[in-house]
């Protein structure tokens, strides 16, 4: 199966069980969980049910295209339920009999596996999800979010494309892997994989990069100021990008790197804290609106 | 008339680190609850999976035990008024015991007689008590708890279901909007749900459904089939209990199975391949029988012998990424060499509070030097620990300790090799993190012996300065662990150097360093108790009985080899007859001595009896032969040997007399000898019987 047709099976088999199909957002961002799709929206008594596709961008991880299992670029599959769903595992494993795994000819376990993301302020427990010894999935029962308790909890199931589809279609190199007939992985993402490395250790610009980070910051402080609490974030997304950028070249010592990441985290909370109040302004409207359906 | 008694916690896949614990920790709850309510049980079994925590008790009675009691209450003067009358103390004593005064008879106790009730109490059905306990499931602790869903509960896991069975009947209650049930779930993709007949079928059931619930059992099956791998293609399967402990609780049916990797990789350090197959993927690595790492692994599944093929692939395909990330670190890491890599020191934080690593190593390197001064090292390994103190941490900005952190030191001797530094230095830097765990050895070598009590003492001295103290369960920085190596490592090396010694060298490094918070005194004080509990917990794990260790402890610490000798002497000797009346002997000198106000000199003319003066003679021969350096055994042999010398002065000379010059003269005598005898342990702390 190529991945094209993984994603158009995973988007099938979610929808089927009520998420909403989203598209991926449109700033940088390193891992799916930073969606405002699930960042923010993990927060709060509302429910909660989607799935998207998120590229994810580790500038760190860039190896100019040369290493077989490492991207600068990857791809999770996002599944976002809330309240998690009794049957959460078995909506899993019925989607990886929809990939066309069958639990019975493999070794699937979930391993205890907890999460922490320190300049998020997010904190959850769960598991990796391994298939024959492969770690295919997070799977993450998400307990506090931007410095919140999570109440209902959220479940996070995130799907590594690569790392899956590498499985399925049995290749070594994540860059032989076919996205759509006549389409490999290399013919869509080298290029940029080898441009996007040169760039974050070689060209790009620190001082700007330090520049933008603290620019990016303000903004996003005043933002939070006004009240808006989409486009602080966005900033705030902003900023999380340009800090990997530093912290790939080296040009942030380990001393500052908790300095940094202590700002983001702030940020986060009180974005957290402020998308919570506005939501309870507008009487938490998703909520209502599936009360209200409940009592018709 | 009794009923086998079943419950079955049903979890979404628990940490395997938690399941043998969880499992003990309802067992004794259970057992607990029965006890309490006086409720008869038999034998008691307890099962886990990754899924289920069970327990099963046999012969549960029907019902509590009838309980018949005698009650006391007031005493007849008080029961009874002057005209024959019940008072009301003794209508209020009956009231309270649920019975009237016509029950009170009176009984004499100590001459005295005092109102009495025969209370009689039936024991109530014990079908009627189980619900409760739906109690001891949810008061189960865990060391990490979740929510779930809306449930406000936190629990190791989402409950999925629960089997609480009294007999064929099902107990009722609920948690969370589980209800209980006499039906559980098998294998998660083999099994399925499935009803128990009777708690006595529960492990035959399971069985059906492809779960082995006794998880010895599990566990025997896997090293049987590890077994049979062995003898089938004549490797040595090496079985680490920690691994087989944590695999054995992520299956619920175990089937091993071996997978292959390219022999290309065994040029990667042997501690890189095991630490890539037995941490990262919980494999089992696979020896040859001469002991060489074989391109082999051996992985446990859950599940059955279908379609072993396509695991193995799987597994081999998994393996073989994380050893080429490996050697692609490798590669990496030969570009770079020592001296840029401590450069980097500078930039990375050690503590927060303490200061970057590069201060870190300064300061080890000025304790190092310091310590193989004062242990007489010859030029040649003062050289190596030196060198050895300034690169010992190199290894820590390298590829490969990055990826695998557990490698440091490992890497750092193998690329110190390649790098073309001294061997002793190199295998130095691999010794300095030994003992690594409490099944570890301490470091061999002087240097590594030296730089790893250096390494830790300077931690645990800079992190108690800056207040961070461990107690209970809180040690963030295992500086237990840290000061249990020192003392290890000091027994092992035998080397003369006093505790309190090693503390003040360590706190003149701090002291320089200026980030402490407690004063020298307080950091002293603090460092001191910390070792002596150390070395009282080392004392205990050896067997020595505690009335010993508090005598060993009292005073000054010293050397700690010898003190551990001590030890061992006073534990063997304790049991030897003429050990109460030799402990007696001296106990009586050092008890009298601290009567002394301020001890002087002996004179000798003011003796006033033979006694007296054996007492001294024999004292000054004793002392001269202390000092030609004697072992401790021939040290507690002469300080035994003046037992009947010390029976003789006592039993002739009064101490505590009048004549102030004469009891001053004999307090002396007794000051000396006590000190003596305190130098090897104040034997005043030992219990004889």
């Amino acid at each position: 199966m190529n991945i094209q047709n993984m994603i158009l099976t995973l988007q099938k088999h979610w929808s089927e069980q009520g998420c909403i199909l989203m598209q991926a957002y449109d700033v940088e961002k390193g891992a799916g969980t930073m969606s405002p799709y699930t960042f923010l929206r993990a927060i709060g008594p509302e429910p909660w049910n989607v799935a998207y596709v998120e590229p994810s961008r580790r500038p760190a991880d860039g190896r100019y295209g040369e290493n077989p299992n490492r991207l600068y670029q990857h791809h999770q599959f996002q599944v976002i339920m809330k309240p998690s769903p009794d049957n959460i595992q078995e909506l899993y494993l019925d989607s990886l009999r929809a990939l066309g795994i069958n639990p019975l000819e493999h070794d699937i376990r979930f391993v205890e596996d907890n999460w922490e993301n320190p300049s998020l302020g997010c904190a959850g427990l769960g598991w990796e999800v391994w298939l024959d010894g492969m770690e295919i999935t997070q799977f993450t029962y998400f307990q506090q979010v931007g410095g919140l308790e999570c109440k209902p909890v959220s479940v996070e199931i995130t799907y590594g494309i690569e790392r899956l589809a590498s499985y399925i279609q049995d290749k070594e190199n994540v860059f032989d892997l076919e996205w759509t007939e006549g389409f490999t992985v290399r013919d869509i993402f080298m290029q940029p994989e080898y441009e996007h490395s040169k760039y974050t250790f070689e060209t790009s610009d620190t001082e700007m990069l330090f520049n933008l980070f603290n620019t990016y910051e303000k903004e996003a402080h005043r933002q939070m100021d006004e009240g808006l609490v989409h486009p602080a974030y966005d900033y705030v997304l902003k900023c999380s990008h340009t800090f990997n950028l530093l912290d790939a070249k080296g040009a942030i010592s380990v001393t500052e790197r908790t300095g940094y990441i202590g700002r983001c985290r702030n940020l986060a909370r009180k974005i957290a804290k402020t998308f919570y109040e506005e939501r309870e302004k507008l009487g938490f409207p998703i909520l209502k609106a599936k009360e209200e359906n409940r009592h018709e | 008339m009794s009923r086998d008694l079943l419950i079955e916690i049903g979890l979404e896949e628990m940490p395997a680190r938690f399941v043998t614990n969880s499992i003990e920790q309802l067992t004794d709850k259970l057992k607990n609850w029965f006890a309490e309510k006086q409720i008869e049980i038999g034998d008691v079994k307890s099962y886990s999976t990754p899924r289920r925590l069970a327990v099963l008790i046999n012969d549960v009675s029907e019902a509590q035990e009838d309980i018949q009691e005698e009650a006391k209450g007031p005493a007849k003067k008080i029961a009874l008024d002057e005209s024959g009358n019940w008072s009301k103390a003794a209508i209020g004593f009956t009231r309270g015991q649920g019975m009237s005064v016509d029950d009170i008879y009176f009984k004499e106790i100590n001459g005295v007689e005092y109102a009495h009730v025969e209370k009689f109490t039936k024991g109530q059905e014990t079908k009627s008590l189980l619900p409760e306990l739906k109690q001891i499931i949810t008061g189960l602790t865990f060391p990490k708890n979740m929510r779930w869903a809306n449930e406000e509960i936190k629990y190791i896991r989402p409950i999925k279901w629960l089997v609480a069975m009294f007999g064929t009947e099902a107990i009722p209650f609920e948690i969370t909007d589980v209800a209980t049930a006499t039906w559980t779930r098998g294998h998660r993709f083999l099994g399925d749900k499935v009803v128990i007949s009777s708690p006595e079928e529960y492990v035959v059931t399971l069985l059906g459904q492809y779960v082995i619930a006794n998880s010895q059992e599990r566990k025997d099956a896997i090293v049987s089939q590890l077994k049979k791998i062995e003898e089938e293609n004549g490797w040595i399967i090496p079985i680490d209990e920690e691994l087989l402990e944590e695999v054995n609780n992520l299956v619920e049916y175990p089937t091993a199975l071996f997978g292959r990797f390219e022999e290309e990789f065994l040029e990667l350090p042997e501690e890189v391949l095991i630490t890539s197959m037995k941490e990262h993927q919980r494999y089992f690595p696979v020896k040859s029988k001469d002991g060489k790492l074989l391109p082999f692994f051996v992985t446990v599944r859950n599940g059955d012998h279908q379609h072993l093929d396509t695991v193995a692939r799987g597994n081999e395909k998994v393996l073989r990424a994380r050893l080429a990330d490996a050697a692609f670190f490798y590669k990496e890491d030969q570009k770079m060499e020592i001296a840029k890599a401590l450069e980097k020191f500078k930039t990375i934080v050690f503590h927060e509070e303490i200061g970057t690593l590069a201060e870190k190593v300064e300061r080890v390197k000025a304790l190092t030097n310091k310590l193989t001064a004062e242990l007489n090292f010859t030029d040649a390994d003062k050289k190596v620990a030196a060198r050895a103190a300034e690169i010992s941490k190199f290894d820590l900005v390298t590829n490969m300790v990055y990826e695998f952190p557990e490698l440091q030191g490992f890497m750092g001797e193998k690329y110190a090799i390649q790098k073309g530094e001294d061997a002793l230095v190199a295998k130095a830097i691999n010794e300095h993190y030994m003992p690594r765990n409490a099944e570890d050895s301490p470091a061999e070598t002087n240097a590594g012996a030296a730089l790893a009590i250096v390494e830790k003492l300077d931690t645990i001295a800079s992190t108690i300065a800056i207040g961070v103290i461990p107690s209970g369960s809180q040690d963030p920085y295992a500086l237990r662990r840290q000061a249990t190596g020192i003392v290890q490592t000091l027994i092992h090396k035998n080397w003369d150097i006093e505790l309190e010694q090693l503390i003040s060298l360590s706190i003149e490094m701090i002291e320089s360093a200026n980030f402490a918070k407690l004063s020298r005194e307080e950091l002293e004080k603090e460092l001191l108790s910390f070792f002596k509990l150390r070395i009282k917990h080392l004392l205990q794990e050896r067997g020595v009985r505690y009335d010993l260790i508090d005598a060993l402890l009292a005073g000054q610490i010293g050397v700690i080899a010898s003190l551990v000798r001590k030890a061992e002497i006073l534990n063997v000797k304790k049991d030897e007859e003429g050990f109460k009346e030799s402990m007696e002997a001296l106990s009586r000198v050092i008890n009298i001595s601290s009567k002394a106000d301020a001890p002087g000199e002996i004179e000798t003319t003011l003796f006033e009896n033979e006694y007296e003066r054996n007492l001294y003679n024999q004292l000054v021969e004793v002392e001269k032969t202390l000092e030609s350096n004697v072992s401790e055994q021939e040290t507690y042999e002469l300080l035994v040997s003046l037992k009947d010398r010390i029976n003789d002065y006592f039993d002739h000379t009064m101490v505590m007399v009048d004549d102030e010059k004469l009891k001053a003269n004999r307090l002396n005598l007794m000051v000396k000898l006590a000190n003596r005898i305190k130098d090897f342990a104040n034997v005043t702390e030992i219990i004889v019987k």
